[in-house]
């Protein structure tokens, strides 16, 4: 064995604090070493060749490399070692940067003997290591897109055009999500309907995409290749291969309840289709407001009008299992209700409504034919306040962050009810307007110079009502007045937060969520579309706020990394996974409990032969819990043996 | 089990009313509340500066000695008493560092581990259920239009307040089961002008007088408080208020202990005590 260490100065990064010369010398020095040197940049290309031909001169066996974090640069230097002809896993990486010159950086003596004793450990472990070879498992090329808006719609759409199945799955009857909801999009102003619904029709019509609306995932098993999932449809009470999509069963029903559709302002049937451009334009039965229940029919109208006898009352749900090689993760947003927002009176005053209430009420299918009408009266308001933020940027409402999209669509709503209502008046209460995007900037001032919008910078304190009037009370802090406004109505553009049920979801994935339930990506700029699961990519507004744009744009990019990923024949997975030690392994069970993966089992070679466990290496993430729990020294996880780090710590102990 | 209770300095002096009104309730409806022996000042306005330990020392302190009696509840009247002892207990409860040194710097009294909980009065008459209130009434307010007025402290920060911060309902709640008739009105929370009263009391009279028009205007015949201090500016400023607003008729402000008294039939007792 031939252990070589080289030390990086990254720059100053470490040798500005680390006395290289001292450390290099005294690495030098330890018995095990056979070889020390440092170089200034390490990851660079002359640094790469440098321990490669010192490898080929001097028959180095295993290496050392201090420098920066192993999240960093692993690979590299690993690949550097594979290049030269050593082995990948005889590489140890001792981080002398981010856990040594950065946090001790006015004590350079000490920081000099941290940066030993960390090399010291690496050595030690290193010289532990075994050769591993990376593992090869079936990759099932087919993908799972969960969510039927814009993101789920592209991403299923890229994947599909690339040769490859997608199962698409929406929770609601139709795909389409918010966008479908939506007027006018910033800052082009093209109508939402006419750019998504060929979208609509063509992920619907792919011969590549098999869609499962009003469907819902129940449970997911397995790993990156091989994930099997279990899909709920829930039962439509109308077979939708029969059913044509007529309407003649809407006419009939007797049965009217606030349509979710037209966030409540409108009405629809108790069998309905969402809105009329649905896809799949089928009809389904909401049991929950039909005159029926699942024992009693007490109505059959819709089912007497059904002229291909579409309608089943007595259907149930379904399960299905699928096998997928990757998931796509494009659940969406909601908006804060507005009874969270009691200082603007959201939930006590009808006409205070969200963006996307009046989103509605702008629209020409929407439920006043896009014709404003305040929702208390039906009048049509002649002075609107839009108020931005409600909710975002504010840690009392939980929600710190900004949510992106409001500056742009308070812009649009604005302009488009000058141009409903042109003797109207608008005030925008703002923070700051936040317009970055191609032509955002451009729409901003045209919609407050052309449109002669009052923008007031400053927050809302209090809404309420005055006989027919809302009375606004804010700050114009530009002017430093407290300013009183007498509206009509009031729109609230609130916080955007994950969907509901997405953080239950993300647990079925194992993807992690931020702290406001946003799904985590792997690093927020080098790797934005992947989740740590490996295997789950991330799309949509499900990570963070995003508009059209932002969404179109992540989710294929999320197209394109499961496109590269099924690329492969198959999969190679790192070789850290647990492995069984025979002569140790008493079959006592206590790790296949603790393993979070189910990755460990318990078996027999012969009916009556002594029990031992075995590990599934796909499931298995090295994660280590059961080296951990086992009491014999039954399993180790390979490259992380309990002899390699009893040794790594008892170097650094000595 | 008994119950510490922090008066404070008005309602030794300014608000003696409160108290009087308040200790006959809590006898009445059978909540033990005793108060606290050697008590000193609360601290009065809770200091925001992050690394001002020295106003911290005066609420901890209360903490400390109710603790060392083995109390585990402390209430007040007083809507500052509470709030800045609220705060403080949070401001120590999340940094043990600042706790200690606190506890360090007073060395002769027994040490703050946290435990003891503060319970402004109202929650402890929420706690004791609004059917046991609703039986207690001897003298049903019917009628009775009340504008019930909040102000900041017991509601400010969210972390601090006894019940929602934008809408608060407690006081109607406690009211509707007195049998009074609480009318909504949108300046419930406005500010009173608080201090100010003591070096600009013209700001405050403005802040009084539209705060008290708001309450007539949507019906009430009286306002009730729970704050010593709110009481001051929306009662005592009425007179500069007239200076004001020539117009301005006068509006009764009660503290809500003085209007649950008349109605659970105390009043007489507590006028002759």
């Amino acid at each position: 064995m031939r252990i070589g260490v080289f030390i990086c100065h990254c720059g100053k990064n470490i040798a500005g604090v680390i006395d290289i010369k001292r450390l290099t010398n005294s690495v030098a020095e330890l018995e095990e070493v056979y070889y020390a040197t440092d170089y200034v940049y390490l990851c660079s290309e002359p640094g790469q060749k440098a321990i490669q031909d010192q490898i080929k001169e001097l028959g180095l066996t295993h290496i050392v490399v201090a420098a920066c974090s192993p999240k960093m640069h692993a690979t590299t230097f690993a690949q550097a070692l594979e290049d030269a002809g050593v082995n990948a896993y005889l590489l140890e990486i001792a981080n002398i940067r981010e856990q040594c010159s950065w946090v001790h950086p006015h004590e350079p003596e000490e920081a000099t003997d941290k940066a030993f004793e960390l090399i010291k450990a690496g050595v030690a472990k290193v010289g532990q290591a075994v050769p591993l070879q990376p593992l090869s498992v079936p990759l099932n090329r087919k993908v799972l897109v969960v969510g039927g808006g814009i993101a789920g719609i592209q991403a299923a759409l890229d994947i599909a055009n690339g040769g490859f199945d997608v199962y698409l799955v929406e929770r609601t009857p139709s795909l389409g999500g918010h966008m479908a909801q939506l007027s006018e999009t910033f800052p082009t102003l093209d109508c939402s309907s006419c750019i998504l619904t060929p979208r609509m029709v063509e992920a619907a019509k792919h011969p590549k995409i098999h869609l499962y609306t009003y469907s819902e995932v129940k449970e997911v098993q397995g790993v990156v290749g091989q994930y099997k999932v279990k899909i709920e449809q829930k039962p439509r009470y109308v077979d939708p291969v029969k059913c044509t999509g007529c309407g003649d069963c809407t006419e009939v029903c007797p049965v009217i309840v606030p349509n979710e559709f037209e966030q409540n302002l409108g009405g629809r049937k108790a069998i309905y289709v969402p809105f009329s451009q649905a896809v799949p334009l089928k009809y389904t039965i909401d049991l929950e407001n039909c005159l029926n229940t699942r024992k009693l029919v007490v109505c059959d109208q819709c089912y007497r009008a059904c002229g291909p006898k579409a309608i089943n009352y007595l259907m149930e749900p379904k399960e299905e299992e699928i096998e997928v090689g990757a998931i796509v993760v494009a659940t969406g947003y909601d908006l804060m209700p507005v009874e969270d927002l009691k200082e603007y009176g959201g939930g006590l005053y009808p006409d205070v409504v969200s963006g996307l209430e009046f989103e509605r009420l702008v629209t020409a299918s929407g439920p006043t034919s896009g014709v404003v009408r305040r929702p208390s009266d039906g009048k049509i308001p002649k002075r609107i306040v839009f108020i931005q933020c409600a909710g975002s940027r504010d840690p009392e409402h939980g929600c710190a962050y900004c949510s992106k999209i409001c500056c742009m669509y308070t812009a649009k709503h604005a302009f488009m009810f000058k141009h409903a209502v042109p003797d109207g008046e608008v005030f925008v209460f703002y923070i700051d307007v936040r317009a970055a995007g191609k032509g955002y900037e451009e729409f901003v001032q045209r919609v407050m110079e052309e449109e002669r919008i009052a923008y007031l910078r400053g927050k809302v304190s209090k809404v309420f009502q005055r006989d027919d009037k809302l009375i606004v009370w804010g700050s114009d802090t530009l002017t430093g007045m407290a300013v009183e406004i007498e509206a009509d109505m009031v729109v609230l553009a609130p916080a955007v937060v994950p969907s509901k049920g997405a953080k239950e979801l993300a647990k079925l994935f194992k993807t992690p969520v931020n702290e406001y339930g946003f799904l985590d990506e792997v690093h927020p700029k080098l790797r934005p579309v992947e989740s740590s699961a490996m295997g789950v990519y991330l799309a949509g507004a499900a990570q963070a706020p995003k508009d059209i744009p932002d969404s179109v744009s992540q989710a294929s990019a999320a197209a394109s990394k499961v496109l590269g990923l099924f690329s492969q024949e198959e999969l190679a997975l790192e070789p850290i996974k647990a492995e069984v030690n025979l002569d140790n392994c008493d079959g006592c069970a206590l790790c296949v409990g603790v393993c979070p993966y189910g990755a460990i089992s318990l078996v027999q070679d012969e009916p009556d032969g002594p029990r031992h466990i075995q590990v599934h290496k796909a499931l298995c993430q090295g994660c280590g819990v059961c080296m951990a729990t086992c009491p014999k020294e039954g399993v180790n996880v390979a490259g992380f043996t309990l002899a390699q780090l009893r040794e790594q710590l008892r170097a650094m102990l000595k | 089990m008994e119950i510490a209770y922090f008066p404070g300095c008005t309602l030794k002096t300014t608000a003696k009313s409160f108290e009087t009104s308040a200790l006959a309730i809590a006898e009445s409806l059978g909540l033990k509340i005793k108060e606290l022996p050697e008590w000193t000042c609360c601290g009065t306005v809770y200091s925001l500066a992050e690394d001002d330990l020295m106003k911290q020392l005066g609420p901890i302190r209360t903490l400390a000695r109710a603790e060392g009696l083995g109390y585990s509840t402390l209430t007040t009247l007083c809507s500052m008493c509470y709030n800045t002892l609220v705060q403080a207990k949070q401001f120590v409860a999340k940094d043990s560092d600042r706790l200690q040194k606190i506890n360090t710097f007073m060395e002769e009294e027994s040490d703050y581990t946290g435990t003891v909980e503060i319970k402004h009065f109202l929650t402890l008459l929420m706690e004791l259920g609004l059917d046991r209130i609703k039986e207690a009434v001897q003298n049903d307010l019917a009628g009775r239009k009340i504008a019930c007025y909040y102000g900041c402290l017991l509601l400010r920060p969210q972390s601090a307040s006894i019940d929602d911060c934008e809408q608060p309902q407690i006081l109607e709640q406690l009211m509707q089961a007195l049998g009074a008739e609480p009318v909504f009105f949108p300046y419930q929370v406005e500010c009173c002008g608080s201090y100010l009263t003591a070096v600009k009391p013209d700001i405050v009279a403005r802040r009084a007088y539209r705060i008290l028009e708001n309450a007539r205007e949507n019906g009430a015949e009286a306002v009730i408080t729970s704050c010593p201090l709110c009481s001051f500016n929306l009662k005592e400023r009425q007179k500069n208020i007239k200076a004001i607003y020539s117009g301005f008729k006068d509006i009764p402000v009660y503290y809500f202990t003085e209007i649950m008294s008349e109605a659970l039939g105390i009043t007489k007792t507590v006028e002759n005590s």
